[in-house]
C-alpha cells in the first residue's frame, strides 16, 4: 500500500482492540446512503518509478527558454545551498511553530528574517509572511482602513501598480465595502505625477499606494507622493521589489516621515519562477501599526532558565484566538519560502544583493540599447528605470513574441491587454542571469523578425 | 547565536553572483539608498552550518510523530518534492505562453479533475493558496451568488461553535456577521438551534465534517436541507477530508462549495507554517463565480480560463494563479495513491484513530465522546487529572515533547475542557502508536506522582518554556546591532 505501513496482522490486532469486525465498520456512523461506492474516474496508482517517468516527460515537453519576461516574477541565480537546506526534513516537514520549545529552529530563522526585512525596508516591524505580493497589497489596504479612526473606506491606487495586484486587492476589499480609486499616470514619463493627485485632495482616503519601481519598471517620485499622502491624512503604503531596495532608498525613509506600511512579493529572494508560485508576500510597518498587522509575528523573549529564545507573539490579533474579530483570516503562510529567502539573503549579504540589483539594472539598460538600435523599436518612457523597461515595436506584439518564442526566446510581457494605450508595447527585463550573448541573441532575432516583416507578408515571419 | 553574529565586514559567500557590477549612474541620487541594509556578511560554510544547526532544533514529521489533531501531519513523500522541482518546472515563468507549459498545465488539469471526483463537485479551481484563502473564495462566491440575485438582506453566516477560527474570521473578511450555533452533548450540531437561527438574513452555513470534535455529523442531510430551505447556501470546510476520502463526497451531500487543504489530505509539506494550497470545489450554481484562473482543456490543449472566460468570477486570488509547486506535489501524490490508495487513506486514518482511542481508554484516559466512533481524530480530556494534580493539558503536552512526541493540539476545540485533540494519520505504524500510548501513560503517572516535573516541562529540548507575557509586553521583533 502506498504509504500505509500496516501488515495484515497489525490490522487484525488493531480491529480486535477496537472491537470492530472490519475496516468498513469504522464508518458505521456515516449514513449508508451517502456511501459513494468508489472513485471510478481516479486512475490506477503509479509506482514511484512510473510517476517519475511521467513527470520527466512532462518537464521535457515544457523545456527551457531564454526568458526576458519580468512583470512581477524574476529569474535570479539561487545559490545551491538555499534549496538543499530548505529541503531538509526538519524545515520541510515541520509544522507551524506553535510549540515554541520544539520549533526554535524555525522561530529563530523567522526572527532573523523579520530583522532582515525591517532593515531592507527601513521600517520597525515585520510579520513572518503573507501569501504573495498581490494578496499582501490587499491586506495592507485592509490594515490601513482598520487603522483609520474616521472609518474612511477609500484608498487611492495608481494605475502604475501591477494590474494583477490591483485585481487581487479589488476582489478582496470590495467585500468590505472599500473603494479603490484609480490614479492616472503620465504617459510620457511613465510614473504618477504628484501634482495630478490634487484632484483627489477633497475626497478623503485612508491611504495612498505607492509602487516602487512601478509596473513599467519606472521609479516613482516616492518622496513627494509620501509627503502628499501624509499632508492629506492618508497612510502611505509602499509596494516594492525587495531586491531593488539593496540599491534604492528604503520606504521607511521616503519623504519627511517615511512610508507607514511596506509590502511586496519576496520571489526575487530565492524563490524559483515555478509557473507562479509558491512565492511569498512580505509586510513591514511602523511600530505604531503592529497590532493592526495580519499574520504571524515572532518575538524574542527568555525561557524559564533565563536563556534567550523565540516564540510567536501578539497572537491575540489572529484568527485562532480572536475568531471573528481577528485582523485577518490568514492561518497558513509561506513559511518554507521565507526559509529560502532568509538563507538566500544570508548568503548574498548587503554587497551581493546590491550587485544582483546593479547587474540586473545594467543588463536591462544594455538590452534596451541593443533593441532600440533596431529600426522600428523605441523606448517609451523618459523616467528612470530599475530593471524593466517598456519598448514599442512597429509590428503586432503578439506576432513578434510568437516569432521570438519559436527561436527559444520569451521576449517580454505584452502590455496591450492591461493598458490599451500601450497596445504595441512590450515590458522587457534582463536580470543578472543574462550574458552579453543572450542579449545579442535577442536583438539579432528581433531585428531579423522585424526586417522580414518589412520585406514579406506577415505569414513569412516565423 | 544569531546569523548576524557570524558576520564579519568584507566576508563573502562564493555562491554570490555577480561578484561586481557597474554603478547605476543614470539613477537620481535622491532615489538611492544611503546605508546598506543590515544583512550578514558570511562565508558559505557559515551560512550552511548556521541554518543546518537551526534545523536540528525543530521537531518535524521526518524526525518525530505528530499526533496533531486537525492538522493531518502525514508523511510527505520525497518523490513529490524531487519531481515537482524538476528544473524545467522551476524555470518556467508564470506569464510565459501556455504553449510553453502544456506538461505543467496537463498536470494541473488532471489534479482539478481528480479533486472534482473525490469531492463530487461540478468544478474545481486550484488558485487559493491556503485553507483560509479557500474559505475566503468560498464565502465570497456565496456572497456573489446572493448579490447577483439582488438578495441583499442576507447578512449572516452561521458557524458552529466547534469551528476553526478561520471560519468566523473569513465570514468577517467577506463582510458578513457571524451567527454562532451550539453543539449538542454527542458532538453534533444542535438542530433546534440551527432551525431557530436560519431566516431571510442567512447567507449560508460553514460546516466542518467530520467536525473538529472528531465525529461525523449524522444529520448532515438535514442540516443541508434546513439551510437551503431558508435560502442560504452550504459551505463544507474540507479541513478533515482525510477522514472521508473515497467513502463519502460533499457534493453528494448537497453542498454548494468546499475547500480542501492539500497540505493535509494530499500530503504536501507544512514547511514550518506554509505554503499550503486550498483549492475550492463548487456545485453547478456557483460555477460562474469561481475564482480565476483555472485550467481549461480544449481538444487536448490546455490554457487558463481568465477574465474574458468568466465574467461573473469573484476575481483573482493571487498575482499568478496559486502555489503551483505545492499543487504539483499534490498531483504527484494523487497519482501515486491512485483509486485504491485514496480509499485506503480514510480507512487507515480511521483505523489508527480508533485504535489509539481504544488503547488510551484502556490505559485510563477519558475520551470526550466515548459513545462515538472516532473519525480520523478524537479528543482526550484531562479535566480529572487537572482537578486532581493541577497538571493542565498544556503541561501534559509539553512533557510529551520530552518523550520525543510532538504535542497533540491543545485547548482546541474550546468546548472540551483540558482537551488533547489527537490525529495519528494513516502513515503511522502500530508500533509508533503503541509507543505513544506508553508515553501518555508515563506522563500521567508522573503527573500523579511528581506533578512539578510535568508542570515545568519540557526539560530536554533546546529551550525551556518561553515567557510569552514578556514576549508580548516588551516587543523584541528584530535584531539591532549592539
Amino acid at each position: 500500500m502506498p504509504f500505509n505501513p500496516h501488515t495484515e496482522s497489525d490490522v487484525a490486532e488493531m480491529l480486535a482492540s477496537i472491537g470492530a469486525p472490519s475496516l468498513a465498520a469504522l464508518f458505521d456512523e456515516i449514513p449508508a446512503e451517502l456511501n459513494c461506492g468508489g472513485l471510478a474516474s481516479i486512475p490506477e496508482g503509479m509506482s514511484e518509478m512510473a510517476v517519475s517517468r511521467l513527470m520527466q516527460n512532462r518537464a521535457a515537453q515544457d523545456g527551457f527558454y531564454s526568458t526576458f519576461i519580468g512583470a512581477g516574477a524574476y529569474e535570479h541565480h539561487i545559490p545551491a545551498a538555499v534549496w538543499q537546506i530548505v529541503g531538509r526534513g526538519e524545515f520541510y516537514s515541520a509544522y507551524t511553530p506553535y510549540q515554541a520549545e520544539a520549533s526554535q529552529g524555525t522561530l529563530q530563522l523567522l526572527w532573523e528574517y523579520q530583522s532582515m526585512m525591517t532593515s531592507l525596508t527601513g521600517l520597525d516591524v515585520s510579520n513572518a509572511s503573507l501569501y504573495d505580493g498581490a494578496s499582501a497589497v490587499a491586506e495592507a489596504i485592509l490594515m490601513a482602513v482598520r487603522a483609520n479612526k474616521a472609518n474612511v473606506r477609500r484608498v487611492l491606487v495608481p494605475a502604475t501598480l501591477h494590474p494583477r495586484y490591483r485585481a487581487v486587492a479589488e476582489a478582496t476589499v470590495r467585500n468590505q465595502g472599500i473603494e479603490m480609486v484609480s490614479v492616472p499616470w503620465c504617459t510620457e514619463c511613465g510614473h504618477t505625477i504628484p501634482a495630478s493627485l490634487e484632484r483627489y485632495a477633497a475626497e478623503t482616503a485612508a491611504a495612498l499606494v505607492i509602487p516602487q519601481p512601478n509596473f513599467f519598471g519606472v521609479l516613482e517620485p516616492v518622496d513627494a507622493l509620501t509627503d502628499w499622502a501624509h499632508a492629506h491624512n492618508m497612510l502611505a503604503i509602499a509596494v516594492v521589489n525587495p531586491l531593488a531596495l539593496a540599491l534604492l532608498k528604503p520606504p521607511g525613509q521616503w519623504g519627511n516621515k517615511g512610508a507607514d506600511i511596506c509590502v511586496g512579493d519576496g520571489q526575487p529572494l530565492g524563490a524559483p519562477l515555478s509557473s507562479g508560485g509558491p512565492y511569498f508576500g512580505f509586510m513591514t510597518a511602523k511600530q505604531a501599526l503592529v497590532r493592526q498587522m495580519p499574520g504571524r509575528i515572532v518575538g524574542r523573549t527568555l525561557d524559564a532558565d533565563g536563556n534567550p529564545g523565540f516564540a510567536l507573539t501578539l497572537q491575540a490579533r489572529e484568527q485562532h484566538i480572536r475568531r471573528a474579530k481577528a485582523t485577518s483570516n490568514i492561518c497558513s503562510n509561506q513559511g518554507l519560502l521565507v526559509t529560502a529567502a532568509t538563507i538566500h539573503m544570508a548568503l548574498l549579504g548587503p554587497e551581493g544583493l546590491k550587485n544582483v540589483a546593479l547587474a540586473s539594472h545594467a543588463n536591462t539598460r544594455a538590452l534596451v540599447e541593443r533593441l532600440t538600435a533596431i529600426a522600428g523599436v523605441e523606448r517609451v518612457f523618459t523616467g528612470p528605470a530599475f530593471h524593466e523597461t517598456v519598448i514599442r515595436v512597429n509590428a503586432p506584439v503578439a506576432d513578434v513574441l510568437r516569432a521570438l518564442r519559436a527561436q527559444g526566446i520569451l521576449g517580454g510581457y505584452d502590455l496591450g491587454a492591461d493598458y490599451p494605450e500601450l497596445k504595441d508595447c512590450i515590458l522587457v527585463c534582463a536580470t543578472e542571469t543574462k550574458t552579453d550573448e543572450d542579449l545579442a541573441a535577442y536583438a539579432q532575432q528581433l531585428e531579423r523578425i522585424l526586417s522580414r516583416r518589412r520585406e514579406a507578408p506577415p505569414c513569412a515571419y516565423k | 547565536m544569531l546569523i548576524f553574529e557570524h558576520s564579519r565586514p568584507g566576508r563573502r559567500a562564493f555562491a554570490q553572483a555577480p561578484v561586481s557590477a557597474p554603478a547605476a549612474a543614470d539613477l537620481p541620487a535622491d532615489q538611492l539608498r544611503a546605508l546598506p541594509p543590515l544583512l550578514p556578511e558570511c562565508s558559505e560554510l557559515d551560512v550552511v552550518r548556521h541554518y543546518t544547526g537551526l534545523s536540528r532544533k525543530n521537531f518535524s514529521i521526518d524526525t518525530q510523530f505528530y499526533p496533531l489533531g486537525s492538522c493531518t501531519m502525514k508523511y510527505n513523500p520525497r518523490a513529490c518534492n524531487t519531481l515537482a522541482m524538476l528544473p524545467q518546472f522551476l524555470a518556467r515563468h508564470p506569464l510565459a505562453d501556455v504553449e510553453t507549459g502544456q506538461g505543467f498545465l496537463a498536470s494541473m488539469h488532471e489534479l482539478q479533475e481528480m479533486l472534482k471526483e473525490v469531492t463530487g463537485m461540478a468544478a474545481v479551481c486550484l488558485a487559493p493558496m491556503a485553507g483560509a484563502h479557500g474559505e475566503f473564495a468560498g464565502v465570497a462566491m456565496i456572497r456573489a451568488y446572493h448579490d447577483a440575485r439582488g438578495d441583499a438582506a442576507r447578512t449572516e453566516i452561521i458557524v458552529p461553535d466547534a469551528a476553526h477560527g478561520t471560519n468566523p474570521a473569513t465570514a468577517t473578511m467577506c463582510g458578513y456577521a457571524v451567527k454562532e450555533i451550539p453543539t449538542d452533548r454527542d458532538g453534533n450540531v444542535d438542530l433546534d438551534a440551527l432551525r431557530a437561527a436560519v431566516g431571510p438574513q442567512t447567507a449560508g452555513i460553514m460546516l466542518t465534517n467530520p467536525s473538529t470534535l472528531g465525529v461525523f455529523e449524522p444529520a448532515i442531510g438535514e442540516i443541508q436541507k434546513i439551510v437551503h430551505q431558508a435560502g442560504g447556501l452550504t459551505y463544507y470546510d474540507g479541513a478533515n477530508l482525510n477522514a472521508i476520502l473515497g467513502r463519502v463526497r460533499p457534493g453528494d451531500m448537497g453542498f454548494d462549495v468546499i475547500h480542501m487543504n492539500l497540505h493535509k489530505t494530499f500530503s504536501t509539506p507544512h514547511g514550518g507554517g506554509g505554503p499550503g494550497a486550498g483549492p475550492v470545489g463548487v456545485s453547478e450554481r456557483l460555477r460562474p463565480y469561481l475564482p480565476i484562473p483555472y485550467v481549461l482543456e480544449e481538444n487536448g490543449a490546455y490554457r487558463w480560463a481568465e477574465e474574458a472566460d468568466c465574467p461573473h468570477s469573484i476575481g483573482r486570488m493571487s498575482a499568478f494563479g496559486g502555489n503551483m509547486g505545492v499543487l504539483m506535489r499534490a498531483f504527484i501524490y494523487a497519482r501515486m495513491l491512485g483509486r485504491d490508495g485514496m480509499h485506503r487513506v480514510a480507512e487507515y486514518a480511521a483505523l489508527n484513530a480508533n485504535y489509539l482511542a481504544a488503547e488510551l481508554k484502556k490505559a485510563g484516559f477519558d475520551l470526550a465522546f466515548p459513545q462515538r466512533r472516532a473519525s480520523h481524530e478524537f479528543i482526550v480530556t484531562l479535566k480529572k487529572l487537572k482537578d486532581e494534580t493541577g497538571v493542565s493539558a498544556m503541561d501534559f503536552a509539553k512533557r510529551l515533547l520530552d518523550y520525543g512526541f510532538h504535542a497533540p493540539t491543545t485547548y482546541f476545540p474550546m468546548l472540551v475542557p483540558e482537551c488533547l485533540l489527537i490525529e495519528p494519520t494513516e502513515t503511522e505504524s502500530k508500533a509508533t502508536l503503541d509507543a505513544f500510548v506508553a508515553a501518555m501513560v508515563a506522563v500521567k503517572r508522573e503527573a500523579e506522582g511528581n506533578a512539578e516535573r510535568v508542570k515545568t516541562a519540557p526539560h530536554t529540548l533546546p529551550a525551556r518554556r518561553m515567557d510569552d507575557v514578556k514576549a508580548a509586553r516588551e516587543l523584541d521583533l528584530a535584531w539591532k546591532p549592539g
